[in-house]
């Protein structure tokens, strides 16, 4: 499975970014290949407008299984991701990546939408 | 002739001036009460009237007809507010950010996103006598307060004579809704209050309004605090202070019970014709 | 960390004075962003130094390189915006009108347009009077306030308040319903409703909370100069029970409020107030939100 997860840094030890529109990276594990890789999203971080749709573009792109992140995309953001197939974890602001990864293979974290 | 009533900071009395003003006024000669405060409309509390007319308000958003769509990504790359986005195999558009410049529409190989309506908000006119009293309201999430505003303008430019006297209630603060709501005022009272919050905000809406170029006047509202900032100010400037409405807790409550002020207080009555005087002075020069 | 936002719907309720009250009770526990940047007021009670000033850039104006120019008319032709006019024989784009759409600059057949970054205003980081920081913004005038610079200043807000381990952010959020509201309200863990007993706040409390409910934020309300209209403040518990928002205090009528903002002081300096103790009392009902 690949998994995404929404972070202020490129690494395990990296807190998550509680935001989806804007936040900073993309860091996506390949469970089967145990390679972890990161995107840096601060270009659309920086967009007056239209920060939603442009992350759900790049992580359409991307095509993760799993997306884990805080608070959940916003109202454009979660329209645009609706029919990719992406299952989205929530739940996870507070955390550094390792643990949200934890949470998640727990089964601690919600579902969203 | 237009009056527009603005201020910098919100809860100065815009709305209460312009009610006051607006029904004294009405008494003699027909008015038009127009309320541009479209997310926050409040006018309609004080004016009772007939409803004449109402209509939706919509503004223009691309619609995706895949038929021929041949995915080249053209929409995706000329619109600046990233309102339509490829995902995959599909387009989406997301009215919310759309500020409704035709280029994706336009620019489209295929002709696949033709532009249609989506309501943003709703007009309504009521008529009580002399008075003509218009609001349009923004529908709630929806963001963008500036095309509802044009198009009152529009219905109002459409629907009543030049030579009526138009006051338009205006949005607080200083950002673009409120220059398109005074873009065509011939005059503008800033209503502000003897505070320094009431101080500090004027002095933006006044550097907004000088930057438009738009002949002035200040009302004082809540008169009675002791702080001349304002008063020193309006000196310094050569801004002419039309009006000192007094700090009473008895046209708060009248305010707060939706009633008109101007009949229970002394004094109110000739201070708004000397408003009026001033200002028809000064547009006739 | 916990973020509290407080709107109002209304202006002139008491929104930033209260807000600038619970900061100067909340000390160095907390963070402050002023993102009412409209219409700043805060730095007006809390003594700001601007310590850190950067420029702030949001969107995209269209000039028209003169030069380059063969006045084909292109660009005005396509403008929905009515932003290019013809002055003085050239077309020149006046910047309160463009919106930054650029299919003027798509058009052009000579390459003859830039789209600019626009300056839209400056954000700052304060030292403030009561020993913590507070991150507040200056809107240029005219301007479009997209959200950005409000997301801007509470990001940075929160940046500082994880970095210097403080408990809270305290917000004074935007007026209205649009835009710059919707970005003070996201991700905050609870709003702090403030409104008064007139039409007209109730008005506008029923329409930003159908704002609040649409984000399924929890929030909180309270009614200052409550005893104006007892009418009226009954219509607002009623409603506020009918939602399911707590009633966090009724401040009553008090002249004491403005006076204490003409001196520069939140009414919680000052030492004898009634006011002063409710608006305590509130805070440190929030305070275990």
């Amino acid at each position: 499975m690949k998994i995404a997860f929404t972070t202020k840094g490129e690494n395990w030890d990296s807190m998550m970014d509680p935001r989806f529109g804007r936040t900073e990276y993309f860091l996506v594990y390949d469970e089967e290949k145990d390679e972890l890789s990161s995107f840096d999203n601060r270009d659309v971080a920086n967009e007056a407008h239209g920060a939603g749709p442009r992350t759900a573009q790049k992580l359409f792109e991307i095509n993760p299984n799993v997306l884990i992140t805080g608070n959940g995309p916003g109202g454009n953001a979660a329209e645009a991701l609706k029919e990719s197939g992406i299952q989205i974890f929530v739940g996870a602001g507070d955390m550094t990546v390792k643990q949200a990864y934890e949470a998640y293979k727990s089964g601690s974290l919600k579902k969203f939408g | 002739m237009k009056i527009a009533i603005a201020s910098g900071k919100g809860g100065t009395g815009k709305t209460s001036l312009s009610v006051n003003l607006a029904s004294f006024l009405a008494k003699k000669q027909e008015i038009v009460l127009v309320d541009l405060d479209v997310e926050e409309p409040n006018s309609g509390i004080f004016i009772e009237g007939e409803l004449i007319h109402s209509e939706n308000k919509h503004k223009m958003i691309p619609e995706w007809i895949p038929d021929n769509c041949t995915l080249c990504g053209i929409c995706q790359k000329v619109c600046n507010f990233h309102a339509v986005i490829k995902m995959g195999t599909r387009i989406m558009v997301f009215p919310q950010l759309c500020h409704s410049c035709y280029a994706c529409s336009e620019l489209c190989p295929t002709k696949t996103l033709p532009m249609i309506p989506q309501k943003i908000g709703e007009l309504k006119h009521f008529r009580k006598k002399n008075l003509n009293f218009v609001e349009s309201k923004l529908l709630i999430g929806e963001e963008q307060a500036v095309p509802l505003i044009k198009q009152t303008h529009s219905y109002i430019d459409k629907t009543f004579s030049d030579k009526i006297l138009k006051i338009y209630d205006c949005p607080p603060g200083t950002s673009c809704p409120v220059i398109e709501a005074t873009k065509d005022a011939d005059f503008v009272i800033l209503v502000t209050e003897p505070t320094p919050f009431g101080f500090h905000d004027l002095t933006l809406a006044v550097e907004t309004m000088k930057e438009l170029g738009k002949k002035i006047g200040v009302v004082i509202n809540k008169f009675g605090f002791e702080h001349r900032e304002v008063e020193d100010f309006c000196e310094k400037e050569n801004i002419p202070i039309l009006a000192r409405i007094p700090n009473s807790r008895k046209i708060a409550e009248l305010y707060s019970k939706g009633k008109l002020i101007y009949p229970e207080v002394e004094g109110l009555a000739n201070q708004f014709e000397n408003i009026i005087s001033h200002i028809q002075e000064e547009v006739a020069k | 960390m916990k973020e509290i936002v407080v709107i109002s719907g209304k202006g002139g309720t008491g929104k930033t004075s209260i807000t600038a009250s619970f900061a100067v009770l909340g000390g160095k526990e907390v963070v402050v962003a002023d993102c009412d940047v409209d219409a700043a007021d805060m730095h007006l009670l809390l003594k700001p130094d601007f310590e850190f000033e950067e420029d702030f850039y949001s969107g995209l104006i269209a000039e028209i390189e003169q030069e380059k120019c063969i006045k084909c008319g292109k660009c005005a032709e396509v403008c929905r915006f009515d932003a290019i006019p013809i002055i003085d024989g050239k077309y020149v784009v006046q910047p309160l009108d463009c919106e930054g759409c650029g299919y003027c600059y798509q058009v052009c057949p000579r390459d003859a347009i830039a789209m600019n970054e626009q300056n839209v205003g400056k954000w700052f980081v304060s030292n403030i009077k009561t020993g913590t920081v507070m991150v507040h913004a200056k809107l240029g005038i005219g301007l479009e306030n997209s959200g950005k610079l409000v997301a801007k200043v509470k990001n940075e807000a929160k940046r500082l308040a994880e970095e210097k381990q403080k408990d809270f952010v305290i917000v004074d959020g935007s007026p209205g319903i649009g835009c710059p509201v919707i970005s003070s309200l996201s991700g905050s863990n609870l709003v702090v409703l403030v409104t008064e007993p007139t039409l007209s706040g109730l008005h506008d409390l029923k329409r930003v909370y159908e704002l609040v409910k649409k984000f399924g934020l929890k929030s909180v309300c309270i009614i200052n100069k409550a005893d104006l209209n007892k009418n009226i403040s009954e219509k607002i518990k009623s409603f506020l029970a009918e939602n399911e928002i707590t009633l966090l205090a009724e401040i009553p009528y008090d002249e004491t409020f403005t006076k204490a903002m003409i001196e520069g002081k939140t009414i919680v300096e000052l030492s004898e107030s009634n006011i002063g103790k409710i608006i305590k009392k509130s805070w440190e009902t929030i305070k275990k939100y």
